[in-house]
Parts: structure tokens; sequence; C-alpha cells
């Protein structure tokens, strides 16, 4: 009985410790990597794969595919998921606050920092300029996101009809993403039943 | 009633957002900016704070507009709400990995989906060109305005850089236009 109770002990105090050292890999994610997006990807790697061994380098990768198919920030995502592999929904739960703490300390100092400058000259002629750059940076991520698009007619099509619709018939962008995750499905369906056809033709 | 607006709009967003970071911002138009929450300069100057801080720009985004909102509570439930939806999800996923993996169906849906984030990015840069071009809307004097055409130069010249020089740090590039921003603003005199 006494034995039982002492490996109990031990076993909450390793999911303990466990649970703190998801928090604190996460924490240091959160708070060392700027932007967000795949910049995240090598300091996760060292956190939970060099450091803890929690996962491997496969997983990451799986952990990106994953990420780019589920909404949200691949670093909730991936902490979500190392932190359910390690210790289970609370494991998850631990790993996401880790992650989303530094960003949101900062960013509430911040606003009140933004407030009281934000009717100095010299700071809003900062942001003109600057609003400027930020434009840049989209255009770029733009140019990215294109580069690693598939060559077809289909996705020239729904690239321009999003376009439009948000832009010049302001449709909202949540109605665009629904109908084009169906279109992708019945477009793919039509090609593949298609397909079996001509192979039953051929045969 | 502001808190459980603010949980509901950042939640859509969290569960519609793919491809994370700038793909967000379309999103942020249909359903913050159409609320009158923030305007369209604050939303701007907010993708450059965010982009030199910490953490993911949707975590940032949600708890900027939260905090100017609601206070801490506001910033709170704004980022719970962003969050939740993609816990949710891979917690599912998590548990149905390989499944989800060699699904068909997802697949399917991501080659509609990319594309679509693609449209939607473009229609998000008009509308924040409008606002970094033609602030006081258009005229026609803009095109006889001299921070119109420095702004369009610095544009021009930050976009080059970037797309040239790609390991050009974001960072980097928002110091050198509040530069450029600051010493042509008190060089022309230029209005606020």
């Amino acid at each position: 009985m006494q034995i039982a109770n002492d490996s109990n002990a031990a076993k909450k105090q390793s999911q303990l410790r466990r649970l703190w050292q998801l928090f604190s890999s996460f924490f240091r994610i959160g708070l060392f990597t700027f932007g967000g997006g795949l910049a995240m990807i090598p300091l996760i790697q060292r956190e939970t794969v060099e450091s803890r061994g929690w996962v491997t380098d496969d997983d990451i990768l799986e952990i990106i595919a994953i990420a780019e198919s589920t909404p949200g920030p691949i670093a909730v995502n991936a902490a979500t998921f190392i932190g359910h592999r390690v210790a289970g929904i609370l494991g998850s739960v631990c790993a996401t606050l880790g992650v989303v703490l530094p960003s949101f300390l900062i960013i509430y100092a911040l606003s009140f920092v933004l407030r009281e400058f934000q009717n100095v000259q010299a700071v809003q002629y900062a942001f003109w300029g600057i609003r400027a750059g930020v434009l840049a940076l989209i255009v770029k991520s733009l140019v990215t996101m294109a580069k690693k698009c598939p060559k077809q007619v289909i996705s020239y099509v729904i690239i321009l009809i999003a376009f439009v619709l948000v832009a010049f018939l302001n449709v909202n962008a949540i109605y665009v993403v629904i109908g084009s995750a169906v279109i992708g499905i019945l477009w793919s369906l039509l090609i593949s039943k298609k397909q079996t056809k001509e192979d039953k033709e051929v045969k | 009633m502001i808190l459980l607006e603010l949980f509901w709009t950042f939640f859509k967003i969290g569960l519609f957002t793919f491809g994370g970071g700038y793909a967000m911002l379309p999103m942020i138009q249909s359903e913050v900016l159409a609320k009158q929450w923030i305007n369209h300069e604050t939303l701007i100057n907010f993708v450059a704070v965010s982009e030199s801080t910490p953490g993911p720009f949707a975590i940032n985004m949600a708890t900027f507009i939260g905090t100017e909102m609601g206070g801490i509570l506001g910033g709170m439930v704004a980022t719970l709400g962003v969050v939740l939806p993609s816990f949710i999800v891979i917690l599912i996923v998590a548990r149905f990995f390989e499944k989800f993996r060699d699904s068909k169906f997802v697949r399917w849906a991501m080659s509609g989906l990319k594309p679509a984030v693609i449209g939607l990015i473009g229609a998000a840069i008009i509308s924040i060109g409008k606002t970094v071009f033609f602030p006081n809307g258009f005229t026609a004097n803009v095109f006889t305005s001299a921070p119109f055409y420095l702004s369009l130069a610095l544009f021009i010249i930050c976009t080059v850089l970037i797309l040239r020089f790609k390991k050009i740090h974001p960072i980097l590039l928002i110091c050198i236009s509040a530069a450029v921003g600051i010493a042509a603003g008190y060089a022309l005199q230029l209005p606020v």
C-alpha cells in the first residue's frame, strides 16, 4: 500500500514537472521569436527536439504539414500538439498558455505606450513612413504564397474570384474561406470521377 | 457585452484564418474594421508593432484590439477567442492523426483554400494601399501632393529591397521607413 502511494506521488510529481517544463519551454519560444509563422520553427525544434527529446524531427515536419491545413498560428498548433503528446490535455493547456503569455504581456504593456505617444509629431511621421513599409511587407508575403500555389487554371480562377468578392464587392472574407473549401472539394471530386471513368474506358 | 462580442469575433477570426500571419488581415478587415473598433491607420501601424515584438501576429492583434476595446479583460477574452479554435482542432487532429493526414477531403478543401487566401491578401493590399496612399480619400489634388509621391516612392523602394534581398529583416525595413518618415516629415513640414 505504502509503495503504491509512493509511486503515485512520484508519478504526480513527474507529471507536474513535465507540465512546468512544457510551460517554460513554450514561454521561451513565444518570447524569443519575432514575427511568428515559420520563423518560429527553428526555436521550436531546438526546445522540443534537441533539449527535451519530446518529439522527433519527423514529428516537427508533420506538425508543419498539419499546421498548414488547420486554422490558427503555427506556434499555437505546435504547442497544443506537443503538449498533448507529452502530458495529455493539461499538457496542451500549459504549452499553449506558455506560448501565448509573452505576446500578451508585452502587447498589453505596449498598448499604453502607444496611446501615450501616438500624438507626438515625430511618432506620427515615423508611422506615416512605416505604413508604406508595411505595405511592402504584405506584398512580399503575397509573392511568397503565390510562388507556392499550384499552377492550375482552377487556382487562378479562385484567386481572382476571392479577390474581386472581397476587394470590390465587400463580401465577408469568412464566407470566401468557406466557399473556397467547398469549391476545392467539389472540383477535386469532379476530377477524380472523370479520372476513374477514363481509366475504365482505357481498360 | 463587449467582452462576449470580442470573444465571438476573435473566435471566428481564429477559426477561419488558414496559413497564419497576414492571412488574418482580410478577416480583421471584415470583422473588426467593419465594427469600427479601430481604424485603418491604427491597424496598419499595429502590423508594424507586431512585426517588431515577439509572438504570433494573431495573438498580438487579439491582445491589442481586445485591450483597446475592453481593458485587460478584453485582451484576455479576445486572445482566448483567437487561440481556442486552433487548440480544439489540434486536440481532435492529434487523436485522429493518421486519418487526418491521409484524408482526401482535407487535401481537396486545401486545394481551394490556398488560392483563396492569396486572393484575400490581394484584397487586403488594395484596402491597405488606399489608407497608405490616400489617407484623406481619393481626390484629384492627391496627385499634386508631396506626401503621396513620397509614400509611393518609399513603398516601391521597400518592395524592391525586400523582394530582391530576401535576407533583409522586416524590423530593419520598418526602422528604415520610420527614419525616412521622420526625416521627410520634418524637412517638408508635412501636415499630420
